[in-house]
């Protein structure tokens, strides 16, 4: 139980996918006009990471490792395939469940969400799980078992979220500010993330 | 001869490297530039997976882009790319292993870089496979190209050497120069990502 909080403050504040590892920064940057669409962003990736990271596991540990399938051999360079394929379906499935039962949640994420599969935070979750299976069980990063995995997923998309809803904050007070012509826009917004990070940093001796 | 480098075709294959950069100006393949850049190495070496790919992923999809259903494309597009990431990553592995752990998940995450799909998506889809291949190592170039700079950047200041060779020399540190720690930080690939896009649109009066 404590290594499953640890793992998942860690995931949020420590190893932010943003701050840390600058995953899904394309849609970061172009989704961080309003809050509004910002956290409906943040709200999508956090489900679909939910669901995405605990069956890669699953596939990983019983599919893909060594001896699984067939004794002696190790299919985890099938992993890339395999992974983005099981992403790729699981965005399409949560887009039809939403549009049949929630259609104002689909009028609000509206593109967004199919732009989900080529989002490099969900894709590089998956990544840094399969990483994570082979580390020491005294490790705090390590990911044990599903509901490690499902901590993990859930950790790393409310860790997103904050990110992408401070930044979203920030631009929407931007609006007002003087700032250099070259600058404006995306420049001052590198910088602002650039600062951001330095400001996450703190976190990194967060000891649980 | 002259067909296959006419006017067009030298425009898909030299606009990306300044007026229509994909890093800077497009705002796409982010996570990956920012994350691989702390040394020199890696981002050569990155530089060179994502332009390869590119340039193959284009003529892959534009040789069957009459035979791809429109609804399922995106998932057609992520496999032959991620088929191609599979084996550059292989490639890696067997030739050049320090590096490739160097690299870690960034390897898997070009499956998700938003150049390729992007440059799929906008280009290949609608046009012949030579100007697709001139495209993609144009795209491949340009990302490089800013890779090479910031990686350039961080490596001078943070730790004093180039591709892994000391260049500041010994009598500047008995004279009290200190290596800027902070350039080794994941937060300051994007300040200067920031700076660049700010030194680009200054010389490039058009795109403010």
């Amino acid at each position: 139980m404590e290594h499953l909080i640890s793992l998942f403050v860690r995931s949020i504040f420590v190893d932010n996918m943003i701050f840390a590892f600058f995953l899904g920064m394309c849609s970061y940057l172009a989704v961080s006009k309003s809050v509004k669409t910002a956290l409906g962003l943040g709200a999508a990736v956090t489900f679909v990471l939910l669901i995405t990271v605990p069956v890669d596991y699953l596939l990983q540990v019983y599919v893909l490792g060594p001896n699984c399938l067939v004794e002696g051999v190790d299919l985890s360079f099938l992993s890339f395939i395999l992974f983005i394929a099981v992403i790729a379906g699981i965005v399409q499935l949560v887009e039809m469940v939403v549009e049949r039962f929630s259609p104002s949640l689909y009028a609000a994420l509206g593109i967004f969400l199919p732009l989900i599969a080529v989002n490099c935070s969900i894709m590089g979750a998956s990544l840094f799980m399969q990483q994570r299976i082979t580390m020491p069980d005294t490790n705090s990063q390590a990911i044990l078992n599903v509901w490690d995995s499902i901590a993990y997923a859930l950790g790393s998309g409310i860790g997103w979220l904050l990110a992408i809803v401070a930044l979203a904050a920030i631009r929407e007070k931007m609006a007002y500010t003087d700032v250099p012509k070259p600058l404006q826009g995306l420049g001052i917004t590198f910088i602002m993330v650039g600062l951001m990070a330095m400001a996450f940093m703190c976190f990194s001796g967060l000891n649980l | 001869m002259s067909q296959l480098f006419s006017k067009d075709n030298m425009a898909a294959l030299t606009n990306p490297l300044n007026l229509d950069n994909p890093v800077v100006v497009q705002i796409l393949g982010i996570c990956s530039a920012l994350a691989v850049t702390s040394q020199l190495e890696p981002a050569i070496v990155m530089g060179l997976s994502v332009t390869v790919i590119t340039a193959f992923s284009n003529v892959i999809i534009s040789l069957i882009r009459k035979s791809i259903p429109n609804r399922i494309r995106i998932i057609v597009q992520l496999v032959v790319v991620a088929a191609l990431v599979t084996i550059v990553s292989q490639v890696l592995k067997a030739f050049a292993y320090d590096v490739s752990v160097q690299l870690s998940v960034y390897v898997g995450l070009i499956i998700t870089n938003c150049i390729l799909m992007g440059r799929l998506e906008a280009f290949a889809m609608m046009n012949k496979p030579w100007p697709s291949f001139l495209d993609g190592i144009g795209n491949g170039i340009g990302y490089a190209i800013i890779l090479i700079i910031v990686a350039f950047v961080r490596e001078l200041l943070g730790s004093g050497s180039l591709l892994g060779f000391q260049v500041v020399p010994q009598w500047c540190y008995d004279h009290g120069y200190v290596n800027n720690g902070m350039m080794t930080m994941p937060a300051m690939s994007l300040i200067i990502v920031g700076c660049v896009i700010w030194a680009h649109r200054a010389y490039n009066k058009e795109l403010q």
